[in-house]
């Protein structure tokens, strides 16, 4: 049963990118376990605000697990201590009474700290505008059901399509690789005959634009696989490297 | 007065847009070249027209208030898109798609508009199998589809309990393709706060940079809002945190008229409310609706007993559960459209059958599927959603019914626009659930999708072009003209005062109170008595708001809180429009239901003879009333009746 505890938060607080930051600790009483993880930072933010100080910033929106934009780095893992799930899921029954919780943003030299615990994950996007994307306009495609898929291969490429974009793998990565996001979205396009005709060119682009941007490679660590929210498999990355080898072999 | 004309092309209703399609103007590629777009939002409709458009040769400037345009909350949709393929052979087509709509809508919507969405409704789908969306697929390699309320056909497709996601990802990488092309320009943490008008036409828009806190300027030769719509008025809904309606009720402001304000829907099947702190509602999709039963006790000791902890759900024998819907709409079952689900919901509580702790709550239960179908089946169908069920409340719906309750979801209301998606301002657009065209007084399951899409790929981006025809002639416009100085000085003027309030109580706690304000009296059931209370509380809450909201921090400045004063004082009168509309509309019609106009068995009762008309209002001042204007729908195609889901 979910009852209310008692916990002290230490919370990273920073002004700006270019700015020193350090954890501030608060302490806040009777919060229910009931509640999600974002709910006690609302309550954390009420309690400043009506103390004249500032809240915490913190990036969130959709809080159901699914737009990727909360980001937290709570006591050392992304989203937190609960599996498979995203910053917002995160319900406060995970702690006990008297707990301590630190809570940083995400670190990774791609992600730089926009304001508190909000950063700027745009390297992201720039990756997907170099390739991640069937080269089709609007109108003039055939009918939906002119090519059949396999089952198999549609399951597959929907399970690479699960990512949420919201960088825990990243975050996590001890090399600040992208190569779990990246290889979700290669492996989604390139199981599906409409992604295959692009498949080399759409490789080689994000991974040229990932080195450019300064994410690290892949060590096999699979750090990414244990944080990722929605349990994206690191077998992507190995259909991304065969996918960069076969291209670069056909250069 | 000026008559409101909706410009629908005449003609037999199969023909009205091929006719459109075949007469209208267009610009040459190289004209195109020189027009600049701005289109404010990247969800489905946003994203979607923001891309085309780019392709097609315009220059676009897309904004959103997010970090990314793949955060929009078309994101969050879950269960499906409609299209009338008839992949099924299951007696669809272009016309029961319309039909199923228009009905589901309460004969509320424009029958051309309609009809034109279940038109383009198959190429949607064409379209986002070329992008790559990994629809669910048999083992023959075709697609899946499932059935939805309102409908007795299969027609929606689906990626597990991701359809929103994977078809907002389908736009966004079209749109990402066109960003890295350079063809549309991004602007991402930027809020528009309001649009400009130059000579009477929408020529460019103000905008906050929520990184820098600072004011800026973008001039275009059209504005199209996609922005979505309002219901967190009602703080507690299933849209995001950031969800807000105040893009549209800028250009209301700037003389756009807002139609049906009072058409919200509420969604039958989310998770109850659990305790003060909580800040949002999570929607559990209604596909859940086809495998399972809704349900309360029969009795009502068992109902008391169950809410005191006593009584399990799964010690309740079978003849002493009350399938309630099925019971009452035999033809439709537990797939009844959402108004009429939400409703029922409702009536069972009130009576004292509800449970869970609070009462408000009825079960879904999955039973019955595990034992028909078996447990791994249930699981490949719903496994995501019921994870999230189990995040939320800590149990396992697998082996308890799930406890699900109405919730505030989707603004069916919105800016009215003609049948070019045109606002009632020159050169302003509105699509997706921006706009109040398609839905009527309510929307069906798996239609927000088709509709956002069918706006943003394949309508506004031909009948722009009718509009922008014109305008080949017309130089960039520089924003530092007169208008824009102006506008933006309006605007900086307006957070100011708020910054200036220093008073004691935080936004959220404000915005809470209209919440209940409008759950009260503006909710599921209204009558004249409560919508006039209404008025008053939020002419109270308005002056609270001015008086005693403590924004910390600097205006010039990252400010989440001032992002939220902006917005919620804006919702405070949208709350206000909606209460006006809904003590006008004297009668009960999809999602707004009047107690006072009801059948014996409690069901809406419309009053077609008055009521048969778009509510168009018109801003009039802060301090005057607004004045309504009438669209009236004539129905030339469809015979309207007293809708029935029962045989």
């Amino acid at each position: 049963m979910d009852k209310n505890i008692n916990i002290t938060l230490k919370v990273w607080r920073q002004k700006g990118p270019k700015e020193k930051g350090a954890f501030e600790t608060y302490k806040l009483n009777d919060v229910s376990q009931g509640s999600s993880f974002l709910e006690m930072l609302d309550v954390l933010n009420e309690q400043l605000i009506r103390e004249g100080k500032e809240p915490v910033a913190f990036d969130h929106d959709c809080r159901e697990g699914i737009c990727g934009m909360c980001s937290l780095y709570i006591n050392g893992h992304p989203h937190g201590p609960d599996s498979a799930v995203t910053t917002c899921q995160l319900h406060m029954r995970k702690f006990s009474d008297g707990a301590t919780i630190t809570v940083e943003p995400w670190r990774s030299a791609g992600f730089p700290v926009i304001r508190d615990l909000m950063v700027d994950r745009y390297a992201y996007d720039k990756i997907i505008q170099a390739g991640g994307f069937v080269s089709v306009n609007t109108g003039g495609v055939p009918d939906a059901n002119a090519i059949p898929i396999s089952k198999k291969d549609a399951d597959l490429a929907m399970d690479a399509a699960a990512c949420i974009g919201c960088g825990a793998c990243a975050a996590a990565c001890k090399n600040g690789s992208a190569m779990l996001f990246i290889s979700a979205k290669v492996s989604q396009l390139a199981l599906l005959p409409q992604g295959r005709t692009e498949a080399s060119r759409r490789v080689k682009a994000m991974i040229a634009k990932m080195d450019e941007l300064g994410f690290g490679n892949c060590t096999n660590t699979r750090s990414c696989e244990v944080e990722c929210p929605k349990e994206v498999s690191i077998s992507n990355i190995a259909r991304l490297n065969r996918e960069f080898i076969v291209a670069k072999l056909q250069d | 007065m000026t008559p409101i004309n909706s410009k629908t092309p005449k003609g037999p209703l199969a023909e009205k847009w091929k006719n459109y399609k075949d007469h209208q103007k267009l610009v040459n590629p190289a004209n195109k070249r020189r027009l600049d777009i701005i289109v404010v939002g990247t969800g489905l409709a946003g994203a979607s027209a923001a891309a085309s458009l780019a392709e097609m040769g315009f220059n676009v400037l897309n904004f959103c208030i997010q970090d990314s345009p793949r955060r929009a909350h078309s994101i969050a949709a879950q269960g499906g898109i409609n299209a009338a393929k008839n992949y099924q052979n299951d007696g669809d087509s272009v016309y029961r798609l319309f039909y199923d709509t228009i009905k589901g809508g309460d004969y509320r919507a424009r029958e051309a508009n309609v009809y034109r969405l279940a038109e383009v409704s198959n190429s949607i789908i064409d379209q986002c199998v070329a992008q790559g969306v990994p629809f669910a697929r048999e083992y023959g390699g075709l697609l899946d589809n499932r059935s939805f309320g309102g409908a007795q056909v299969s027609r929606t497709f689906y990626a597990r309990g991701q359809t929103g996601q994977q078809l907002l990802l389908g736009a966004y990488s079209a749109l990402s393709r066109q960003i890295g092309l350079g063809k549309v320009k991004l602007y991402k943490r930027h809020e528009m706060v309001d649009v400009v008008k130059v000579d009477g036409r929408a020529r460019g828009i103000i905008a906050r940079n929520l990184t820098s806190g600072r004011l800026e300027r973008f001039a275009a030769h059209a504005v199209v809002v996609a922005t979505g719509g309002y219901v967190n008025t009602f703080f507690l809904s299933t849209n995001a945190m950031g969800s807000n309606g105040s893009a549209a009720w800028q250009c209301y402001k700037k003389g756009a008229y807002f139609a049906n304000p009072c058409y919200v829907q509420i969604h039958p099947t989310c998770i109850p409310v659990h305790g003060e702190f909580q800040s949002k509602l999570t929607l559990m999709s209604e596909s859940l609706r086809n495998d399972g039963r809704i349900w309360v006790p029969a009795r009502k000791e068992d109902a008391e007993a169950i809410r005191a902890g006593k009584l399990r759900p799964t010690q309740i024998k079978e003849e002493n559960r009350d399938y309630y819907l099925e019971r009452r709409y035999p033809a439709f079952g537990n797939l009844v459209p959402r108004d009429v689900a939400s409703r029922a919901a409702k009536e069972r509580c009130d009576a004292g059958f509800g449970v869970g702790n609070t009462g408000l709550a009825v079960y879904l239960d999955f039973s019955d599927a595990i034992n028909r179908l078996g447990r791994n089946v249930v699981e490949q169908r719903y496994g995501n959603l019921f994870q999230m069920y189990e995040k939320i409340v800590d149990e396992n719906p697998y082996k308890t019914p799930m406890m699900i309750f109405p919730a505030l979801h989707y603004a069916m209301g919105g800016l009215w626009v003609d049948y070019e998606l045109m606002t009632s301002v020159p050169g302003l657009f509105a699509i997706g659930e921006a706009n109040f065209s398609d839905h009527g007084a309510n929307r069906l399951g798996a239609s927000a999708l088709m509709q956002g899409l069918a706006d943003g790929y394949f309508v506004l981006p031909y009948t722009i072009q009718n509009y922008l025809a014109d305008q080949i002639q017309v130089p960039r416009f520089s924003s530092d003209l007169p208008e824009f100085v102006e506008a933006e000085k309006q605007i900086q003027d307006r957070i100011d005062r708020l910054m200036k309030v220093r008073g004691k109580r935080s936004v959220d706690s404000i915005h809470k109170e209209l919440g209940h304000i409008m759950w009260e009296h503006i909710g599921m059931a209204r009558n004249a008595d409560g919508l006039k209370e209404a008025v008053r509380l939020l002419g109270e809450l308005k002056k609270e708001f001015w008086s005693n909201v403590r924004i910390p921090g600097d205006s010039a400045d990252l400010n989440i809180e001032l992002e939220k004063a902006l917005r919620l004082a804006d919702f405070i009168e949208i709350g206000e429009l909606m209460a006006h509309d809904s003590l006008n509309r004297e009668e009960s019609c999809g999602g707004h239901f009047r107690e006072e106009y009801q059948t014996p068995e409690g069901e809406a009762l419309r009053q077609d003879d008055r009521f048969s008309y778009v509510s168009c209002w018109e801003y009039q001042g802060d301090d005057k009333d607004p004045v309504m204007l009438k669209e009236e729908l004539d129905y030339e195609f469809v015979v309207r009746q007293q809708r029935n889901y029962k045989n």
